[in-house]
Parts: C-alpha cells; structure tokens; sequence
C-alpha cells in the first residue's frame, strides 16, 4: 500500500494544505462542516481538479485519472447504484476492469462472507437497511483491492448502536487489509476510536496532525481546543490502585474509578459528552455514579450543556435537547451523574 | 360499412404510428443520450432543436406533402417528428439528472467514461425515458388521426372523413372510441414496462 502525500493543495476552501499518510495508516479527518474534509477526499481520488500535487510512494498522480488511481471513495450518501444487486454491487469494480465472471464471482463471495451479507446478495438497495446498505458500500469500495480507501461519514446516516458496531467492523476490515485509509468525520468519539492519526482542519487549513490522544489532550491552538470541546479536568488528591488496570481517585469529595496503569494519577480529563444524568438514582451497584445539582442551564441548536455541582467539583454536562426535556431538567433540580468508566483520561503529570 | 373496413384501417394505422413511433423514439434516446451526457453535443443541438420543437407536429403536413408526397410514408414522418422531440427532452434531461456521485463512485471503482454511461447512467435515466415515451405513445394516435384526415386516404383518420360525408354519425363514433382505446392502450403497454424494469429496483 502506498503512502499518501499532499503537498500545497488548493481547491475551494483548502488552501495549501500538506498532509501525508503513512503506508497502511489509518487517518482520520477532523473538523466541521465546511472544512474542506471532503474536498480533499475528492482530490486524493483525483475526482475534481485541484492546484498543488498528490504523490502516492512518491509518484505524482496529478495526470492520472481516478479510474486509475485504484483509490476507492466512499461518498457520505453511500450511493450503491439503485439497479444492480448487493452482488452486483460489490462486484462492479472487477467487471469494469474486465475480470473473468468466475474470478468476480469468487471475490464477491468473500467479500459477502467477510462483511456478513449472507442471504441478501439477490437484494436490491431499496430493500436493505442503513447499516446492511453500508456493509454492502463497503464491500463494493474493497473489492478491486483498493491501494487507498476514502471513506466520507460513512455512520453519520446510522443510529447509535448500528454506527458502533460498523466502526468496529471498519476497524477489522482495515486492520485484516491494510488499506491506506483516509476517514472523514466529525465525530470525536469515531476519530478517537478509529485513528491511528487525527488531523484537525479548520477552514481548509491543517490545524494540528497527530495521535488521538496528543490531540485531544493537548489541543495545539485555541481552534483544536474548541473543536475537541472543553474536557472537565479534575485534579486528583490520592491515587489508590485497585487492581485489573483500574485505580481510584479522589476529587474533593468523589472518588472516581479510572482505567490506569502506571504511577500516581494527579489529574483525570473527561468530555462533557461523556457525562450521563438520569433523575432517578440508576440500577443496581454503579461505579462513578453520584448526585449532583444543576447550576445552570445553557441550550445550544441540539444540546443543552448543564453546570452541576457535584461534591465539591463543577461538571460541565452535555445532552441531547430530547433527553433534556425528558428529565424534566431546571436549575436548582438535584440528577444522578453518571461518568463513563472507559472515557475517563488520566494524566500522572 | 363492415367489419373488414375498420380492421383494413386500424392495421395500416397502427402499422404507421408503430413505424413513425420507433423510428422518433430510437433516433430521440439515442441523441437524447448524446446530449445529456456531452455537453458540447447539447451546445450544438439546443439551438436548433429549441427552433424546431415548437412547431407542431401537424404543423409540417403541407411541407412534408410536398416534400414526401401523399403516401404512407407521410404519417409516419410527421409521427416521427411527434415523438422525436419530446422523447429527446425527456431523454436528454433523465441522462443530466442522474446524480453526479453516482458517476464519481463508478469512476473511482475503475470504469471508463463508456461504462459509466451504459452501466450507471442509461439504466439510472431509465425512468425519465419510459416516462417520455408513455406520453408520445399517447400522443402518437391523436397526430396519426390528424395526419390521416387531412392527407391520406387510409387508416382511422380518413374513415372518419369518409364517414362524415357519408353522414354515419356511427362509424365516427365507433372510430373515436378505436382511438381512443388505441391511445390508451399504447400508454399502458409502456406503463407495464417501465414497471417491469423498474419496480424491482425501486422497492
């Protein structure tokens, strides 16, 4: 597989961005709406014109059309052709270069078994699900064997716990193919868990490359730092291991269970995304969870973000606006806040 | 007037709207394709086409007598013209509307311009194209019976005016329920096809 170079491309909003994508990486595209995320999508798979050049392993692809590039893009809105099967589909790529109708139809086969679309290959599109229809997109990307993969928001369409399973399955497929692959979202938790390597990009400029981690933990500019979102950071008074990887903090008057190995834990990071309220104190034994009272109050466009006070800290909580008027949340009101256990950060310095 | 008589007229009737409506519609998808795929073979055309679609059909009859003569090839010439036009527009503008990202998707899967064009974009103008030709097949008959009233002395259109100098208000009626039945039909049979094609994908 090759390595991705871009060097001062310039289409649209992107202005002289530089990026390269190590043989095999996994690279993720971060920013929001209007960044130029896709455009440089679209200039990788030379599917647009652009200014500035794209070297794969070193070769410039510039005059090379995208039929030939053997990158395979997977657009936002997926589009699998509406006439043809999931095998028809998948198998479209080797029948354009010519392959021998036994030669496809093995590939399709594997494929079919690797993205588990057994029993749906006479289906047409219109008759598969969200999550069946991005299986199949994948698959079809995949087939020709593919030197790059792009892949465009390709869960934003699917619910919570279809978009996860994918991700997941994207990850397999990566790892099992070693596809150079770029990956566009805006979505942290995708780019977090997904990433080898996150880019940040604001207004068609490369704000900051680098591991998931360094990044979300020490945003290089003010913009990163405002894309990621401000985490609650809570400095630690003691540090108690218990065991399994997992160790206890105290903040003021919470004691925090963390995943941690390694030396005394002085501060921990979590996302306000990452804070669940509930009215009712929740099921069963709960690690991380405690009571707390809303401060005040701040909607946005989709979320509302809740101060608490919570033993002797300030959280700062975001949820769902649907979720917000299903608590019955107000000012003064006394939640249950839950933390989650796996996406607390911890820092020994 | 018997039976035979209607049956003589409808057969060359129908021969000529079949002759006139394949040959319109063949030439008009074709082109049709051309343009909306090519944006230099729409420069080109558009123009001329934009002058000449207007005219209607029946329009050309005094010309085309002149220039073809009053024989069978007359109706089929101005039913030619009849679903020419319409089936181009329609065509023309199903290839255009086919979404870009389809094309881009086929092309970075690996296809020539060639196979975008008939394994993406053709199949995906498919329904525009049916569409365009349900209406001229309609249309096809109500051009036919002008044509054969005005200019020759078979099919429906002149044993209609056969009739009214006869004075048989019967056959007149019989002949306009033929037509209209005739139109209907036509219609249908596309409607049945372009189901057929593309009910299986649209699910």
């Amino acid at each position: 597989m090759p390595t991705v170079e871009l060097r001062a491309v310039s289409r649209h909003v992107c202005k002289e961005v530089d990026l390269e994508v190590a043989d095999g990486e996994f690279l993720v595209l971060l920013g929001p709406n209007g960044s130029g995320k896709t455009t440089l999508l679209n200039v990788i798979a030379g599917l647009v014109s652009y200014r500035g050049s794209v070297f794969f392993d070193g070769v410039c692809m510039d005059k090379v059309p995208a039929s030939r590039r053997r990158v395979s893009y997977l657009p936002q809105d997926l589009v699998l052709f509406p006439h043809m099967t999931v095998k028809e589909n998948i198998g479209y790529g080797l029948r354009m270069r010519g392959d021998p109708p036994a030669d496809t139809q093995c590939r399709v086969q594997e494929l079919v078994q690797l993205m588990h679309l057994d029993g749906l290959v006479n289906r047409y599109p219109s008759q598969l699900s969200g999550g069946e229809k991005q299986r199949v997109a994948l698959a079809r990307a995949i087939a020709p064997s593919p030197r790059v993969l792009l892949l465009d928001e390709p869960l934003s369409s699917l619910d919570l716990q279809t978009a996860k399973r994918l991700r997941a399955e994207i990850r397999r497929l990566h790892d099992l193919t070693g596809i150079t692959t770029v990956y566009v979202t805006h979505n942290l938790e995708e780019a977090e868990e997904l990433g080898d390597r996150v880019a940040v990009l604001h207004s068609g400029t490369v704000q900051q490359v680098g591991p998931p981690t360094t990044v979300f933990c020490s945003p290089q500019n003010e913009y990163v730092a405002d894309f990621i979102g401000s985490p609650n950071i809570l400095e630690c008074d003691y540090c108690h291991p218990l065991g399994h990887g997992v160790v206890e903090v105290g903040c003021k008057e919470l004691a925090i269970v963390v995943p941690h190995d390694g030396n005394s834990v002085k501060r921990i990071a979590f996302l306000p995304s990452d804070v669940y309220l509930t009215a009712t104190p929740p099921p069963g034994p709960h690690v991380n969870g405690f009571e707390g009272e809303i401060i005040r109050l701040q909607e946005t466009r989709d979320l509302v973000r809740a101060s608490l006070s919570c033993g002797g800290n300030v959280l700062l909580a975001e949820v769902p606006r649907a979720v917000c008027a299903e608590l019955d949340l107000e000012e003064g009101k006394r939640v249950f806040v839950i933390l989650k256990l796996r996406r607390i950060r911890t820092y020994e310095g | 007037m018997a039976s035979g008589v209607l049956l003589e007229n409808l057969a060359s009737s129908l021969i000529r709207v079949i002759a006139g409506f394949c040959a319109g519609s063949a030439v008009g998808i074709g082109l049709g394709i051309l343009m909306g795929w090519r944006a230099k073979v729409k420069e080109l055309l558009h123009p001329l086409i934009s002058l000449f679609y207007p005219i209607p059909a029946i329009g050309w009859i005094p010309l085309l007598m002149l220039w073809v003569g009053i024989n069978d090839l007359l109706p089929i010439v101005v039913i030619f013209i009849c679903s020419f036009f319409p089936v181009l527009y329609t065509t023309a503008s199903g290839v255009r509307s086919v979404d870009q990202s389809y094309i881009r998707v086929a092309r970075s899967l690996g296809a020539s311009e060639r196979q975008i064009l008939f394994t993406v974009v053709v199949p995906l103008a498919l329904p525009s194209i049916f569409t365009g030709l349900r209406l001229e097949a309609g249309m096809a008959w109500r051009v036919l019976a002008a044509a054969e009233m005005i200019a020759i002395p078979t099919g429906i259109g002149a044993l209609m005016v056969k009739a009214q100098n006869l004075v048989r208000m019967d056959i007149i009626i019989v002949c306009l329920v033929v037509l209209s039945v005739m139109c209907f039909l036509s219609e249908k049979l596309f409607l049945y096809l372009e189901r057929k094609v593309v009910s299986k994908w649209e699910g």
